[in-house]
């Protein structure tokens, strides 16, 4: 029997860290993504300006130094903020900024860029002649981004957010770094303490891609199912 | 007026002192060498993987395919963790040579990085190798030119092509990936700026400066690849402009 040495248990807690992490960063990056999307496609100058910029930095940073970057800086910045709101209202804030937050925020944030091209992308193919008689039905801008344009690019974009979440899993493994127990992080201490890499390393490759063949299936058949009402070309 | 205004800043000061910017340009060069080194072995050998891959018997395509969905599949920490503690553990290296290269931390990091953007790469070659229009290979076939001229002249010269953007998305991808070499101790980019800040307990100093050399190498690549693509693809320009 494969003996993981009486780190079995936390392993398993580990590998829901990770899975909890991903989705909840997922969440936010598809928030992020249909604001950002939204935003590009906006006739606001200000707005474009807003999510093109942030595009633009996100993807000319590394997520690492980003992490650290929320990671370390969130906790001073906090400190802060928590100082002047004593100096100025003699109120006791305080606020711990864990490892899981900052991993959310930073992952959610950075594939927020990549799913707001996406979206940028899936909103485009959607064509102009529905947005029309959407307009000649009497319905609203809201309306019509609601009913008409939502459901419609979801299709378009499925295959870059099934992309988009193939690389978050992956990103995931970046929270051990800042000192997040995630299946990760656990593998590394038990890997050096009983030295013996290869006994918990590989069985946590395993279960990476385990997930993403999982996910690789499911997006497969989310794929067919939004396509039903299409032709398909070959 | 500006260098005046800047040497005072400099001169008050704490943090960017000219020892922490020789930190900072030591961990760029490093950066830089890890990145062009594990991209260019990684790109000689994805050319003819990506052929192999192409090829129908399953058990020349299989290994190949194999090796793509293992190193795509996984994260590429846990194969940097996996090769930097594992190659001291192979019994009897400690005695041979390797031991004298592969203690360093460089090179356990070189070989994960080479074999993960190698294994990418292969993907993307692949991708534009099979999506080559039936009639040019046709046309090369009707002027008699054998399989390897077929190759040589007109299959991965049209493939180049069509895989140049995907190619410099694995590029940038691999130049941000490169930052966690810092973990195994590696005093890169990243490296120096966590050095930094541990030393001074400024985090926004450290790390905002270290992204903007990020990106500024990254535009600079960006730059770079479509000049390149414009250069590869300027046959399809509308013509007159």
């Amino acid at each position: 029997m494969f003996d993981l040495k009486g780190y079995g248990p936390d392993l398993l807690n580990g590998a829901v860290v990770t899975i909890e992490l991903a989705f909840l960063s997922l969440a936010l990056a598809l928030a992020l993504g249909l604001i950002g999307a939204a935003a590009k496609l906006s006739n606001s100058r200000v707005a474009v300006g807003i999510a093109t910029s942030y595009t633009t930095l996100i993807r000319g940073v590394p997520d690492l130094v980003m992490m650290l970057l929320f990671y370390y800086g969130g906790q001073v910045g906090v400190n802060m903020i928590s100082d002047y709101i004593w100096a100025t209202y003699e109120i006791d804030f305080f606020f711990q900024f864990d490892p899981f937050i900052s991993g959310v925020v930073t992952i959610g944030l950075i594939f927020g860029a990549y799913m707001t091209e996406t979206f940028r992308g899936a909103f485009l193919a959607v064509e102009a002649g529905q947005i029309e008689a959407a307009r000649a039905y009497g319905f609203s801008n809201w309306h019509t981004f609601r009913r008409v344009m939502v459901p419609q690019m979801l299709r378009h974009a499925l295959p870059g957010i099934g992309n988009n979440w193939q690389v978050l899993l992956k990103t995931t493994a970046l929270v051990s770094i800042i000192g997040l127990t995630d299946m990760v992080r656990v593998a590394e201490e038990a890997a050096k303490a009983e030295r013996m890499p290869f006994h918990f390393f590989i069985p946590v490759a395993f279960v990476y891609l385990a997930l993403t063949a999982g996910s690789e299936l499911f997006i497969k058949w989310l794929d067919k199912r939004a396509n039903v009402g299409v032709i398909q070309e070959n | 007026m500006m260098p005046d205004f800047f040497a005072a800043w400099l001169d008050k000061n704490d943090i960017f002192t000219a020892m922490t910017i020789m930190e900072y340009w030591n961990g760029m060069v490093t950066t830089v060498q890890l990145v062009f080194l594990c991209l260019v072995i990684g790109l000689i050998f994805a050319v003819p993987l990506a052929i192999l891959r192409t090829v129908k018997n399953p058990f020349v395509s299989g290994p190949v395919w194999f090796y793509t969905y293992l190193f795509r599949g996984t994260p590429l920490l846990i194969q940097l963790y996996i090769i930097y503690y594992g190659v001291a553990q192979i019994p009897g290296i400690q005695e041979t040579f390797w031991w004298e290269i592969f203690r360093e931390p460089f090179y356990p990091a070189l070989l994960a990085f080479t074999l993960n953007t190698c294994a990418y790469t292969t993907e993307i070659i692949r991708g534009a190798i099979v999506s080559t229009p039936h009639g040019e290979i046709e046309a090369a076939k009707a002027y008699g030119m054998s399989w390897l001229m077929r190759m040589r002249r007109i299959v991965l010269p049209s493939a180049a092509r069509r895989a140049v953007q995907a190619y410099s998305n694995e590029v940038i991808f691999m130049l941000h990936s490169s930052a966690i070499a810092s973990v195994v101790t590696i005093v890169d980019l990243t490296g120096a700026a966590r050095n930094i800040y541990s030393r001074f307990y400024a985090p926004f100093d450290a790390f905002i400066f270290v992204a903007l050399c990020y990106m500024v190498l990254t535009f600079i690549l960006v730059f770079v690849f479509r000049k390149l693509e414009n250069h590869l693809l300027r046959h399809q320009r509308p013509v007159g402009s």
